[in-house]
């Protein structure tokens, strides 16, 4: 910004009164003053020499006096110009110029940049537990007149009052309620006891954010505290596991029970199909036997008789009265039946079979002699 | 001309030397007072370049921002006499620098112990009537109604104004902390135990469900499968009665030739038979005995 742009009306070379572009013809007026002051005439032009080298040292350090008035606010400054000590006027951004000191101060505040305060702290909870936070706090000194004349140690104050409300916040509340419903109030409400706080004092300072960046449990707890958040997996684990279980086997009983009656009405169709046909066949039989009562029953029992004789090893005893003399035995006929083989060849001559100690061809040649017989 | 010129300058510069001894500034961060051998003559002071008659009036300048009290934490035991650890500040303004002058000389220092001194009997009452919970969830505006009200005639006394009083933190003393720790890490392992118990719970009553279901699923089957069999024996038992009863004796003869037949011929079965029997009545005489 050139240092003579004016336009706001707070140029400072124009409240002297001057011509704004003419250092020289400034120095020329002071000069001018000066001599006036003095009783002199043109500027030490009368008495040249050493008397005019004094003037010039003079006027040097008025200029390097008046210079030392100049000063720059940035963009995002204000300055806060004091005369003799009482506020008068607040130089917005661009060169300016003030009476120099001790006449004119000014004090610099830069009103747009955001100062950050960030802290961590255990807070007492209502219910006796602490609670662990992390907060930064974000403010900007609004009001330079306010942030330079009110309050000492201004930054101070706003953490002090920081922490102050923000343990007003939470000192009401249970950590619970903390940790779970009331997290996203801590901070809007902190902002607005911070910043009615503020106003009060008339400390020039808004509170652009508060951000809750961590609201915890201590990290003493936190151990505990992650078990705890693991138990509500384990419980869910555990119902999951059981509904498996339960899943499971409710379909496999169905399963069996089917299968159950499946069989049941196996066996009902069994035994019904069974009964019929024995009845079927029994009926059949008793069609031709009373056709031929004497006759069948003859043959039916001799067959019967027959197959279970056949079927078995037999003692025939056809002697009278020689019973008592009779040694049989039993014990060797049962334990040995290839003994007894002569009677009843055929079956004989199957089970000999596997316990013969000839030779293949003499076997063979028995075979063919017993079946020539 | 030159003697004369001297002289200008000599009296112009004495006037300077009065004119530096006798004007002074007030800024806006400041109060100030004119004294006369000790009298004060003047103390509304607006900030700005302002006068006095050099070396008989002085001028005392107090802060006119507000300042902090901020002290160590103050150990104070609550109703059931339990020492907490209270840290707190307190804001406060000179506001009549006469009074202030007179009554602490001035010194920041002295009005600063004196303050702090009323404040912290001003917290020690107010939280003494409290337990704990109370004290530690205490509001700003309930300590400062009670303090405004034992405090204001001594600011009054020191010319100041108590602007406001805050607790920064509640705390438990070191020792205490550590078992309030503890205490925490129960509750939260109980809240563990609580919840595994929970599962536990509820997987065992529907393991437990599923168990009941199956049983009864079975039972009902093989209910309905007895059912079904007694329907089939039945069947079958009525079948065979309709079929037997047609000729009760053949069928004992039916039955007991085809059970001879079941029960022997077995191989390794051994009969030893006198042929006298029915069987064998020809195997002796052809005509069978007749």
């Amino acid at each position: 910004m050139a240092w003579n742009d004016s336009g706001n009306g707070k140029d400072p070379w124009k409240k002297e009164g001057s011509e704004p572009h003419d250092l020289d013809r400034i120095v020329q007026n002071w000069q001018r003053r000066i001599s006036a002051i003095f009783g002199g005439g043109g500027g030490g032009s009368r008495s040249p020499g050493g008397a005019s080298g004094a003037w010039i040292l003079v006027g040097l350090l008025l200029i390097a006096w008046a210079l030392t008035g100049l000063y720059r606010v940035d963009e995002a400054e204000r300055g806060v110009v004091q005369r003799f000590g009482a506020y008068t006027v607040t130089a917005l951004p661009g060169l300016h110029w003030h009476l120099p000191f001790p006449i004119e101060t000014v004090d610099i505040v830069n009103t747009e940049a955001v100062a950050n305060y960030s802290f961590e702290t255990e807070i007492l909870t209502a219910d006796e537990s602490y609670v662990y936070i992390q907060m930064v706090v974000q403010y900007r000194r609004s009001d330079p007149v306010k942030f330079s004349f009110e309050v000492v140690d201004p930054e101070v104050t706003v953490q002090q009052v920081t922490e102050s409300a923000l343990r007003e916040v939470v000192g009401t509340s249970s950590l619970e309620v903390l940790v779970t419903e009331s997290r996203d109030e801590i901070a809007p409400r902190t902002r607005e006891i911070l910043q009615n706080t503020l106003d009060t004092y008339g400390l020039g300072v808004t509170v652009t954010s508060i951000s809750l960046e961590n609201l915890d449990y201590p990290p003493a707890v936190q151990a505990a505290v992650d078990d705890t958040q693991k138990s509500r997996n384990d419980r869910d684990r555990y119902i999951l596991e059981a509904d498996t279980y339960a899943q499971s086997l409710v379909p496999q009983a169905r399963g069996q029970a089917a299968r159950i009656l499946e069989e049941a009405e196996g066996y009902r169709e069994r035994v019904i199909a069974a009964a019929e046909g024995d009845a079927s066949r029994f009926e059949a039989l008793l069609t031709e036997y009373q056709q031929a009562p004497r006759v069948t029953r003859s043959r039916l029992y001799i067959e019967a008789v027959q197959e279970v004789y056949q079927k078995s090893n037999k003692v025939l005893i056809d002697a009278d009265g020689s019973g008592n003399l009779l040694y049989l035995p039993l014990d060797k006929l049962i334990g040995n039946p290839n003994r007894l083989s002569t009677a009843d060849p055929g079956r004989s001559l199957d089970s000999r079979m596997p316990s013969e100690s000839v030779a293949p061809d003499e076997s063979d040649a028995a075979r063919d002699r017993r079946t020539r017989q | 001309m030159n003697n004369a010129r001297f002289g200008i300058l000599v009296v112009v510069g004495l006037l300077l030397v009065v004119l530096g001894l006798s004007a002074f500034t007030v800024n806006e961060r400041e109060l100030a007072i004119k004294l006369q051998v000790g009298q004060v003559v003047k103390a509304d002071y607006e900030p700005g370049l302002h006068f006095k008659i050099p070396i008989f009036q002085t001028v005392r300048k107090f802060p006119r921002r507000i300042l902090t009290i901020s002290d160590q934490p103050e150990r104070i035991f609550t109703a059931e006499r339990l020492a907490l650890q209270v840290d707190f500040f307190v804001k406060w303004r000179i506001v009549d620098p006469v009074t202030y002058y007179t009554s602490t000389g001035g010194s920041e220092i002295v009005a600063n112990d004196r303050l702090s001194e009323i404040v912290r009997d001003a917290i020690v009452t107010e939280l003494g009537k409290r337990s704990v919970q109370q004290a530690i969830s205490v509001e700003r505006v309930e300590l400062m109604r009670d303090m405004l009200d034992s405090a204001s005639v001594t600011a009054e006394g020191l010319g100041v104004d108590l602007i406001d009083v805050r607790v920064k933190q509640v705390e438990f003393p070191e020792d205490v902390r550590d078992s309030v720790y503890q205490q925490m890490r129960e509750e939260r392992a109980r809240v563990a135990a609580q919840r595994r118990a929970e599962g536990r719970e509820i997987a065992e009553e529907r393991k437990a469900s599923a168990d009941r279901e199956q049983i009864v699923i079975l039972a009902d089957a093989n209910r309905q499968s007895q059912i079904i069999r007694g329907e089939g024996d039945a069947t079958a038992a009525q079948i065979y009665a309709d079929a037997y009863n047609k000729d009760p004796e053949f069928y004992t003869f039916y039955r007991s030739i085809d059970a001879y037949r079941q029960i022997t011929g077995q191989p390794g079965d051994i009969l030893v038979i006198e042929p006298d029997n029915e069987f064998f009545r020809y195997l002796n005489q052809s005509d069978g005995g007749e």
